[in-house]
């Protein structure tokens, strides 16, 4: 009876999962004609730059989203209950808004004329840069760079790192805090050796749940880095829907990205083994 | 006698205005075996995490061999906690986990090694040292929260309901267990429990507790035979409380009889509470009985027959070794030395001093 209930998701999953893949799969290894070839994939070498800044500004924004969303959700687990439901709230508020819409706000802010530069004229910061420097611009470039990219990824994913945490974190035993403390360990010690060992699924989770969408975002780069920045995303993008019109090529990029990202995942896996057999690890 | 190790002194402690300790004065000796008794919500696990340095009294002392300790964090105190949960690490195995205190005192590893296997040793888990915590059952995950504090060397150890979780057969090992390592080790144990007869087994000194108020404190036959009120006569093994009067010095009234008894200095015609274990009744031939009632029940306990025998004024519960049907009438008598009597009220507020 149980096993039944199953089967809509398992037809689901056929449909909507593994017959797109195997559909990449095919497409990856099929020229225009439909015959087997192996050209797409050399062609990818020719993009390798694109892949490697892909790689680098996920990797940049996974680790500012560390580095901001530990301590957030460390403090935030240890608030009183009714505090720790408002900045839950706070930090889903914006995930509650439409993605493209918080990205265009971005693009205001971050604009030649935008916010932020109106901002830097007001206090007249821009004037004491060309007085004293020099600086030829009447605005500091912001969007349409590298910057602004890994701005609007940490912004759009920073929830993703600071949930997993925040779960792992208030599963904690405080007895287990009290048994560290009771046998010598002043807090940061029990933070180094207790604490934080203890929050690494949650940690690693958070890991993924930020490196994984970021690696492959072509709307931020879009719209944030100008197509000056071309990720994978926008480069998959751009032979799906774009004029360099190449769905084999596409595919194959896809796939080559597919791999890379589960090679990540299986070696930020590796760093967790046997510390842990609590905490989902998402995959 | 050796001297205090431990006092505290006018101890209260509130939460939310809620006071749960009304004033604790308590010293407990250097190698004792105490032990706090009460049920659950008297303030036992507060004094004892007030001890551990978990919760700051909100007035009263607490000293340390005469220095005032209210203040100082439990990373820094010679005293270690054995938990309700063990709260062992769950990311360290056997070994880590007992040797993580010394890690932080940055003690060389090859003492390390020595004093945990030492340790293993004591507690009766050699070859466990590899072992994830998490397979343990329930017994070695106690033994080895243990031996995790017991490797500090502290002065003094607190355990709070440590055998709670544990069955029955598991529980009387430990007990005779935690007894001899306490014996071995010379360490003064500070023991939480709300079973009487845990209680009656390991200690030197009980203390019992109640709604945040020391009720007696004295060695397990003191408390066991002399209980000073009612609560710790019914929560110290089963009881017949029933009312009396005392008469004038050896001699209380109840039932409509007078009994001689060894009790003095409660006045005259002073209304008391009767105290008489169910196993100081003695079943009797009716020339003999100080009291005649029926009996209304009878359950076999295995080492003896639990009876409730009806008399004209109280029904009494028996222990004996005689089976008798229900609906028969028997003779009961009890001995001066096995009534007991108590002080009717006691006030809430009342301080006591140790009773050894």
């Amino acid at each position: 009876m149980k096993k039944n209930l199953a089967y809509p998701y398992g037809v689901w999953m056929v449909i909507f999962i593994i017959c797109p893949i195997l559909l990449i799969v095919l497409y990856a290894f099929s020229n225009g004609a439909g015959g087997f070839t192996l050209a797409n994939f050399s062609e990818i070498v020719t993009y390798w730059p694109i892949f490697v800044r892909s790689f680098v500004l996920a990797f940049i924004s996974t680790i500012i989203c560390l580095a901001l969303g530990y301590p957030l959700a460390y403090l935030m687990s240890r608030q009183p209950p009714q505090r720790q439901q408002l900045y839950m709230t706070l930090i889903m508020l914006p995930m509650w808004m439409n993605f493209l819409l918080r990205t265009y706000a971005w693009m205001s802010i971050l604009e030649n004329k935008g916010f932020l530069n109106q901002f830097f004229n007001q206090i007249g910061l821009i004037a004491f840069l060309q007085n004293h420097f020099g600086y030829t611009l009447d605005y500091i470039p912001l969007i349409n760079t590298s910057g602004a990219v890994v701005l609007g990824m940490v912004y759009n994913f920073l929830p993703f790192m600071v949930l997993p945490i925040y779960t792992v974190l208030i599963k904690l035993d405080p007895k287990i805090i009290e048994a560290a403390q009771d046998l010598g360990a002043p807090m940061r010690t029990v933070f180094r050796r207790v604490i934080f060992p203890l929050s690494l699924p949650g940690v690693i989770s958070g890991l993924t749940m930020v490196f994984v969408p970021s690696v492959s975002t072509f709307v931020i780069s879009k719209l944030l880095g100008g197509g000056k920045h071309m990720l994978v995303g926008d480069l998959i993008d751009l032979e799906f829907m774009g004029n360099a019109y190449n769905p084999q090529l596409g595919s194959a990029i896809a796939l080559v990205m597919m791999l890379l990202i589960f090679l990540c995942m299986w070696v930020m896996n590796k760093f967790d083994d046997g510390s842990s057999e609590e905490g989902g690890l998402m995959l | 006698m050796s001297k205090h190790l431990i006092d505290l002194v006018d101890i209260k402690k509130e939460f939310d205005g809620e006071p749960i300790l009304r004033g604790i004065n308590l010293y407990i000796r250097d190698k004792e075996f105490v032990t706090l008794l009460g049920p659950s919500g008297c303030g036992k696990t507060t004094t004892l995490r007030i001890l551990g340095g978990f919760e700051t009294p909100t007035s009263g002392d607490v000293l340390f061999e005469g220095k005032r300790i209210n203040d100082v964090p439990p990373y820094k105190r010679e005293i270690n906690t054995v938990f309700q949960r063990y709260a062992l690490f769950p990311h360290l195995n056997v070994a880590e986990n007992i040797a993580f205190g010394l890690h932080i005192r940055k003690l060389p590893a090859s003492e390390i090694e020595q004093k945990v296997s030492r340790m293993l040793a004591l507690v009766g888990l050699k070859g466990f040292e590899m072992r994830d915590v998490t397979s343990l059952s329930g017994g070695q995950q106690q033994r080895v929260a243990i031996a995790r504090a017991l490797v500090m060397e502290p002065r003094v150890l607190l355990l709070d309901e440590p055998l709670g979780a544990l069955d029955l057969k598991l529980r009387k090992e430990m007990q005779i267990e935690l007894k001899r390592i306490q014996q071995s080790t010379g360490i003064t144990f500070i023991y939480v429990t709300h079973d009487q007869e845990e209680a009656l087994t390991m200690s030197d000194t009980i203390v019992v507790m109640n709604r945040g108020d020391i009720q007696q404190i004295g060695t397990p036959t003191d408390i066991y035979n002399e209980p000073v009120n009612a609560f710790v006569a019914d929560f110290i093994g089963e009881s017949n409380i029933l009312p009396g009067i005392m008469r004038r010095d050896r001699l209380v009234h109840f039932c409509g009889h007078d009994f001689a008894c060894v009790d003095e200095g409660f006045g005259e015609d002073t209304p008391v509470d009767v105290v008489i274990r169910p196993e100081d009744l003695k079943i009797t031939p009716d020339s003999e009985a100080q009291l005649i009632g029926t009996v209304e029940s009878i359950v076999f306990k295995g080492v003896h027959y639990e009876m409730m025998v009806r008399t004209e004024h109280f029904t009494f519960t028996v222990h004996s070794t005689l089976c008798e049907p229900a609906g028969k009438t028997v003779g009961l008598s009890v001995i001066p030395y096995d009534i007991h009597i108590m002080h009717k009220s006691v006030p809430t507020a009342q301080k006591m001093e140790a009773a050894n």
